[in-house]
């Protein structure tokens, strides 16, 4: 019995920024001052504040350190667990009130406002020891299942729960099941898990992975028994080391006790799980790709129908949803659809989880109530946007999904909200951009992504992301027309209808929004040749004020190309021939004589 | 799927199994929880209180509270209340109720403040501090 548990983080985020040498330092202090029978130390998921990593909470008190440094451990272990005084300086100075006293974690901005079902244990439980899953009522909710509910009860209570996938398309998750349950009656079936999260900045499902792998096993298991398939796959990025090792921990946990295997909980049902890595390819992240990946085949998608349901993994019927979603479904089978249904908005119910990124204060991961407004997590639970400056526009859904602009910035999200401005939920990328991102340049990006994950199987993709990403380079560099403009607006429609998977079909999508919303930048690239946000390198020009200039020669020493030259206390120019637009002479001027334009 | 012998003795036969393994675990995991109204035990750990036996005093309700599964009470040290020569010293703070403070603690009498006041809600009137101090 323990006294004291102190949780350090060990996802992904905090273990870059040395929560494993923290363990080391706090393992060694704790045996130093003989504390070790009395507190004992748990390796957690995340927390989703990543930003403030490494974190560490040590309870009972819940004191919530953050960025924790190694020299701070013997203060800590000395102060707090050996002597009961909290070590103020260090906490997270949220938690922290003016007049000295601490709130509780959930009083914070950052956590008020959130509903943590997806993420309830991530950061809670140490997700290398199942039985601490257990105590949270792990693997409850597949004994219910099996004891006291028909397949087509639990397809009904999931149906009822109104819970959609949280994958992308946002289709509902028990129509999917039912599909797989009705259309083929009997024969081998699959469930698989689609843990090939790929958008550039999303990584929901590696900290469910990393936090809370348990959760998976027991929707999957559920699933099964819903539709009838004895064996599941979960399909996981090799670039998630953390990740594929705790799973692998946890399934060899979850066989030992014979939570998967054969005769669950002394009933006739038999459900097993194998893990198969991914490459890396986004386009595995595709549902028919996915599956040919597991077969063992070159990732590429086919055409639908058939679908999944009918014909999927091994041309049997198989379910593939992703890591979120199933995280949510024994929260739904122990608390009910009702539960469930009563969060959110009409047509998207319960919480989704969004990873906050780019311009904001608090980088992390949030699980909010479907239809809170864009203002509230980025004012309020992403603590704004940093420097004062102004908001532009949050991307969400990555590659496949588009820009909701300021005119927009009280929009609730939801799946319906997002998709009737031309954006879409996606797997729950938010990043938030500031007036000193240029939308062209940011659409530009996203190309480039899908250019280089577009599998090659079919021409549109193939052929016309390359195409729009040579318009877009030319518009950058102000060598761009009018008719360039229209030329990429046409193919986006072309390559939106004829591409043969979502991934070509969405790759458009970044462009026509920024095009719908942000025409004026794209105009200034073109008509004016500049750079409203001073980003494309091509259309910029450094200046020197020679009012303002003292001739204190700091800018030509700190140029790495000669560019600058002028006497000594003598007003300096900048040869445009040789300027390198690095911008070092601008960051070094202590007189503000040099401006960008 | 293959098991060898040695794994078979963990493999549940039943969902009473798992109910098993979810009351020992949750007495741990629960001092994990946040919870407003919890009843919060705190024990003096300055120097004073370890000097005077603070530490078995600690332990021993950590224990106790653990194992006797109640969820709804932590168990947190603090620091010198001022009262030295009394200690070690329990303060009992329950939500909507005076806070009661214990001196010279045991690991005995604290075992005994578990059993009567933690579960049953009656203070140990001996023990709190001013009829000990008489």
């Amino acid at each position: 019995m323990y006294r004291s548990h102190v949780l350090v983080c060990g996802g992904t985020g905090c273990t870059s920024s040395g929560s494993q040498e923290i363990i080391n330092t706090l393992q060694a202090e704790i045996d130093k001052n003989g504390l070790s029978e009395e507190v004992s130390i748990v390796q957690t998921g995340c927390h989703g504040l990543c930003a403030l990593g490494p974190i560490m909470i040590i309870y009972p008190e819940a004191s919530f350190y953050s960025m924790v440094k190694v020299e701070d451990i013997e203060e800590i272990v000395k102060e707090h667990l050996l002597k009961g005084r909290i070590v103020k300086r260090l906490l997270y100075n949220e938690t922290v009130t003016d007049e000295g006293s601490v709130l509780s974690l959930n009083e914070t901005a950052f956590y008020k406002k959130q509903n943590r079902i997806a993420l309830r244990n991530c950061g809670v439980i140490n997700p290398e020891n199942i039985d601490e899953y257990i105590a949270t009522r792990g693997y409850e909710a597949l004994g219910k299942v099996l004891t006291e509910m028909s397949p087509d009860d639990v397809i009904k209570c999931i149906l009822d729960s109104g819970l959609r996938g949280r994958g992308g398309g946002g289709f509902p998750t028990g129509r999917k099941w039912q599909l797989a349950k009705d259309l083929v009656k009997g024969g081998q079936k699959y469930v698989c898990c689609n843990a090939d999260e790929g958008d550039p900045g999303a990584f929901m499902d590696r900290s469910v992975l990393e936090g809370d792998p348990h959760v998976v096993f027991e929707a999957m298991a559920i699933a099964g028994y819903a539709i009838g398939a004895d064996q599941g796959y979960i399909y996981v990025r090799a670039e998630y080391p953390i990740a594929v090792d705790r799973l692998k921990i946890a399934l060899a946990q979850a066989r030992e006790y014979g939570l998967l295997g054969k005769n669950i909980f002394g009933t006739d049902f038999c459900f097993d799980i194998e893990l198969r890595l991914g490459a890396g390819a986004f386009v595995c992240g595709e549902e028919t790709a996915l599956m040919t990946s597991i077969e063992g085949n070159r990732g590429e998608p086919r055409p639908r129908p058939p679908f999944p349901a009918e014909q999927g993994l091994f041309q049997k019927p198989t379910i593939l949803n992703n890591v979120e979603t199933y995280a949510n479904v024994p929260q739904i089978i122990l608390n009910g659809a009702q539960w469930f249904a009563s969060m959110g908005t009409e047509k998207s119910k319960g919480t989704k989880v969004f990873a906050l990124g780019g311009k904001i204060n608090n980088t992390g991961l949030v699980e909010i109530p479907m239809g809170t407004t864009l203002r509230t997590v980025i004012d309020e639970i992403g603590g704004g946007i940093p420097n004062g400056k102004k908001f532009k526009a949050a991307q969400t859904g990555g590659p496949s999904g588009g820009c909701i602009p300021a005119e927009h910035f009280d929009i609730e999200i939801d799946y319906d909200n997002l998709i009737s401005i031309g954006s879409m939920m996606g797997s729950g990328g938010l990043i938030v951009m500031d007036e000193d991102n240029c939308m062209v340049d940011i659409a530009k990006f996203f190309l480039e992504f899908t250019v280089d994950e577009s599998c090659g199987k079919c021409t549109p993709c193939r052929i016309g992301t390359k195409r729009m990403l040579e318009i877009l380079d030319k518009i950058t560099k102000g060598q761009g027309t009018l008719a360039d403009i229209d030329k990429l607006e046409e193919l986006c429609y072309y390559i939106k209808e004829n591409s043969l998977c979502g991934l070509g079909q969405t790759a458009p999508n970044p462009v026509l929004s920024t095009l719908r919303y942000f025409k004026d930048e794209y105009l200034a690239h073109v008509v004016d040749k500049k750079c409203p946000a001073g980003v494309c390198k091509s259309l910029l020009s450094y200046n020197i004020d020679p009012a303002k200039c003292k001739g204190c020669t700091l800018c030509a020493r700190v140029c790495p190309n000669g560019a600058i030259s002028g006497t000594v206390k003598e007003p300096h120019v900048i040869s445009q021939e040789l300027c390198v637009k690095c911008g070092a002479c601008m960051e070094k001027c202590k007189f503000g004589a040099i401006s960008k334009k | 799927m293959e098991l060898s012998i040695e794994r078979m003795d963990n493999y549940m036969k039943s969902l009473e199994e798992l109910r098993e393994i979810r009351e020992r675990m949750q007495g741990q995991v629960g001092l994990r929880s946040e919870d407003s109204s919890q009843t919060r035990v705190v024990v003096g750990m300055a120097t004073c209180g370890i000097a005077s036996g603070a530490r078995p005093v600690l332990t021993t309700l950590s224990d106790a509270v653990q194992t006797k599964n109640l969820n709804n009470v932590a168990v947190t040290q603090t620091g010198c209340i001022g009262l030295c020569q009394y200690e070690p010293i329990v303060e009992i703070f329950e939500p909507g109720k005076e806070k009661v403070t214990y001196v010279k603690m045991t690991p005995e009498k604290a075992l005994e403040v578990v059993e009567q006041h933690l579960i049953r809600g009656q203070v140990v009137a001996e023990y709190v501090i001013n009829n000990a101090i008489k």
